[in-house]
């Protein structure tokens, strides 16, 4: 890596407590991977001697050499369909997708291959397959750089999703999807890629269940609080504790939490949450219709609707192509609009 | 038209006329024994009367579709036969020859046009994956996994190789120019088996690529051949040579097997529509089979007695091929939950035991009498 880990030490179990960016623990995740399992390989498009434009795969092909890391074509519908006939060889591919609007092209060996060979071949042909898609926006990139795809994959069954939103849950997530036996979408929030925060590392008797005790699909209190439960995942997961922040200044305690897995979504931490506080605002990236928000506010009222004080609020981005660059910060939630939603909710 | 496409090409490798007779290639010699002779017709022969007989199943309304491979046997035997046990094969959906040589029942078959499942084997029993509908998707599957092949190390004289199967309207797809690139840069060990059968659906040739198929390979940077898709020996010998080529590490070939859909696209289909009877008929004159039988008898190495032979198994595998096809389970309705995931999965979980409870609800008011 380029920047040296600083802040080393221990946790509980002997595991090292390490400070890193997200990006670090990103590339950390996959070097441990690669260790612990021979039948992982790395490929995509740069991710070999660059190390991936965003260096999240730097270092790794001079470790594990071009047969386990390696650069493919520029062809996304071809780095999946690849992962698929890898996996049918019995291979445990790690493909990367360079950016959230260039898996576009690889829809169809996503939706139609992917996520159904196992379904198709009775269970013969399983697909052990995560495709790493830097996602959302935030870098004030050009267009296609920016999208939130989460609802999109969402909606297709045999896939698991997940957005990690800090270095430590990027670390422990991208492994459990690795040792996941199934296909998963994991969506890497680019604008935190630079995050510096503790990460728990596997311990030296690394476990494939070591993936810090919670199962796919658990979602995380980032913030716990009273009043209101704000729903996040990926970069906006900082933001609304930012929020949250600022709404204690008021005498607001809000509980932030974290979904992580956008498929398949913790309803019963989500119920468990909203019952308490009473009170739910749903925040994306992603365009308003048919977004991530819609679901989650649908699970909530279906499980909690006596609980309910106030109807769940969305703040999202607009039913619009994503914007040019300059325009980016007004089209993301902010925390004003986000502060809106708190106190409609408050004041219903 | 595409008749006047055939003729400008002149570099078709052909082992056996349709006159029955053996020519020899320098680049291809093959030698078969008469007994191997007899087996490629029987292959032939009876792979021909599953096809007939489950058009016959769809016309009763015992399948729900059926893409004939009337016409093709040959590129499909011939090919199929050259694979060896390890090797695999990635298809279309209109390769019921290369399944009957790879083992794969009739009956495995039918299920999906029957429709009682997606699939219908397991891909890793028989070194033939499952059917793939969406067009060219197979052709990136085959070449992952040759690069997986690589990365076994399992190449050689008794490497593995991998065979992708596809027809002409599949070179249109982005797919497989991806699969063809892909697999040219990293080596890997696949053919790329195309079957040029001159229609995607109502699309002769000229509405689909300016250049012959097989020419496409060079600007990849790997070798491309044409060959008569109508002669089992060609396909055969230039199959085997390639799959060789292939497992000792040459890297990819594409072999244009250059034949003809005799029947329609699927049983859903007119081509009456779209092309005329000559053509047909002129195809007739080069069919797959009959320039076999002309050659075993001329050459004296099969008898009535064997062909009367060879019917009569032809006439009891239709037989089974229709009872079978009959006592085909109707899937449970509780199936439709099962393998979605890999691992235990929550939200499938409850909705399938709901789903189990919805229709327990219509037994018990059956059994109470209500309706």
């Amino acid at each position: 890596m380029t920047e040296a880990l600083v802040g080393e030490g221990r946790g509980a179990n002997g595991a090292a407590l390490v400070e890193m960016t997200m990006q670090q623990a990103i590339n950390r995740a996959l070097d441990t991977a690669l260790r612990e399992d021979p039948a992982t390989l790395v490929f995509g498009e740069d991710v070999g001697r660059l190390g991936g434009v965003f260096r999240v795969t730097d270092g790794l092909q001079a470790a594990y050499g071009q047969n386990r890391v390696f650069d493919t074509p520029l062809a996304e519908s071809g780095i999946v369909g690849l992962a698929v006939g890898l996996a049918m060889n019995g291979w445990r591919p790690i493909p990367e997708l360079q950016f959230d609007g260039f898996a576009y092209p690889a829809v169809d060996q996503i939706v139609n291959q992917m996520a159904r060979m196992h379904y198709r071949s009775r269970g013969a042909a399983s697909m052990p397959i995560t495709v790493r898609l830097p996602s959302f926006g935030g870098i004030q990139a050009p267009e296609h750089h920016g999208e939130s795809l989460e609802a999109l994959f969402a909606h297709v069954p045999g896939l698991k999703v997940v957005a990690p939103s800090d270095p430590n849950d990027a670390y422990r997530l991208l492994l459990q999807s690795i040792r996941s036996d199934d296909p998963v979408i994991y969506m890497e929030p680019k604008a935190r890629y630079w995050d510096r925060r503790q990460v728990v590392l596997d311990g030296a008797r690394a476990q494939a269940a070591d993936t810090g005790g919670d199962p796919i699909g658990a979602s995380r209190i980032a913030r716990p609080g009273r009043h209101a439960t704000l729903v996040a995942w990926g970069a906006m997961v900082h933001r609304c504790l930012r929020v949250a922040e600022l709404a204690a200044e008021d005498g607001v305690d809000l509980e932030v939490l974290d979904l992580r897995w956008l498929k398949p979504i913790d309803t019963d931490g989500l119920a468990a949450s909203v019952s308490r506080t009473r009170r739910a605002v749903v925040v994306h990236e992603a365009p308003l219709t048919a977004g991530l928000g819609a679901e989650v506010s649908s699970l909530i009222t279906e499980r909690v609707f006596c609980d309910l004080a106030a109807p769940v609020q969305r703040v999202t981005g607009f039913d619009v192509p994503y914007p040019a660059g300059p325009l980016e910060p007004q089209y993301l939630p902010t925390i004003d609009r986000i502060l809106l939603a708190v106190q409609r909710t408050l004041e219903f | 038209m595409s008749n006047n496409t055939a003729q400008k090409q002149p570099e078709l490798v052909q082992l056996l006329t349709p006159e029955g007779e053996l020519r020899r290639h320098p680049d291809y010699p093959i030698d078969i024994s008469a007994e191997e002779m007899r087996g490629l017709y029987r292959d032939l022969v009876l792979v021909r009367r599953v096809d007939t007989e489950a058009v016959a199943l769809q016309r009763q309304g015992e399948l729900g579709l059926w893409a004939s491979l009337l016409g093709q046997e040959a590129a499909q035997i011939g090919s199929g036969r050259a694979l060896r046990p390890g090797d695999m094969a990635f298809p279309s959906y209109r390769e019921h020859g290369v399944a009957w040589c790879r083992g794969i029942r009739p009956r495995q078959l039918l299920s999906m046009f029957r429709g009682v499942s997606n699939g219908g084997w397991d891909p890793h029993e028989y070194g033939f994956h499952l059917y793939s509908i969406v067009i060219a998707s197979q052709t990136l599957h085959a070449t992952g996994y040759a690069m997986g092949v690589q990365r076994d190390g399992a190449l050689g004289a008794d490497g593995t190789a991998v065979i992708c199967y596809f027809g002409d309207g599949a070179t249109s797809q982005g797919d497989t120019s991806e699969a063809f690139n892909f697999a040219a840069v990293n080596n890997a060990p696949v053919v790329f088996f195309c079957q040029n059968n001159q229609w995607a659906i109502s699309e002769p040739p000229e509405r689909q690529a300016r250049v012959p198929l097989y020419r496409r390979a060079a600007g990849f940077g790997f070798p491309g051949v044409r060959i008569d898709g109508n002669d089992v020996l060609a396909s055969l010998a230039v199959t085997r040579a390639a799959l060789q080529h292939a497992r000792e590490g040459q890297g990819p070939m594409l072999i244009e097997a250059f034949t003809y859909r005799m029947g329609a696209h699927t049983t859903n289909d007119d081509p009456s529509r779209y092309r005329v009877s000559a053509e047909l008929e002129e195809w007739r004159s080069k069919d797959p089979i009959e320039r076999v039988r002309t050659h075993l008898t001329n050459e004296g190495i099969a008898d009535d007695a064997f062909f009367a032979e060879v019917d009569a198994e032809a006439e009891s595998i239709g037989e089974r091929v229709r009872r079978e096809c009959r006592e085909l389970p109707d899937p449970d309705p509780l199936d439709i939950f099962h393998e979605v995931y890999a691992e235990p999965n929550g939200h499938i979980d409850r909705q399938r035991a709901d789903f189990a409870d919805y229709l327990a609800s219509f037994e018990d008011a059956d059994a109470e009498g209500v309706r």
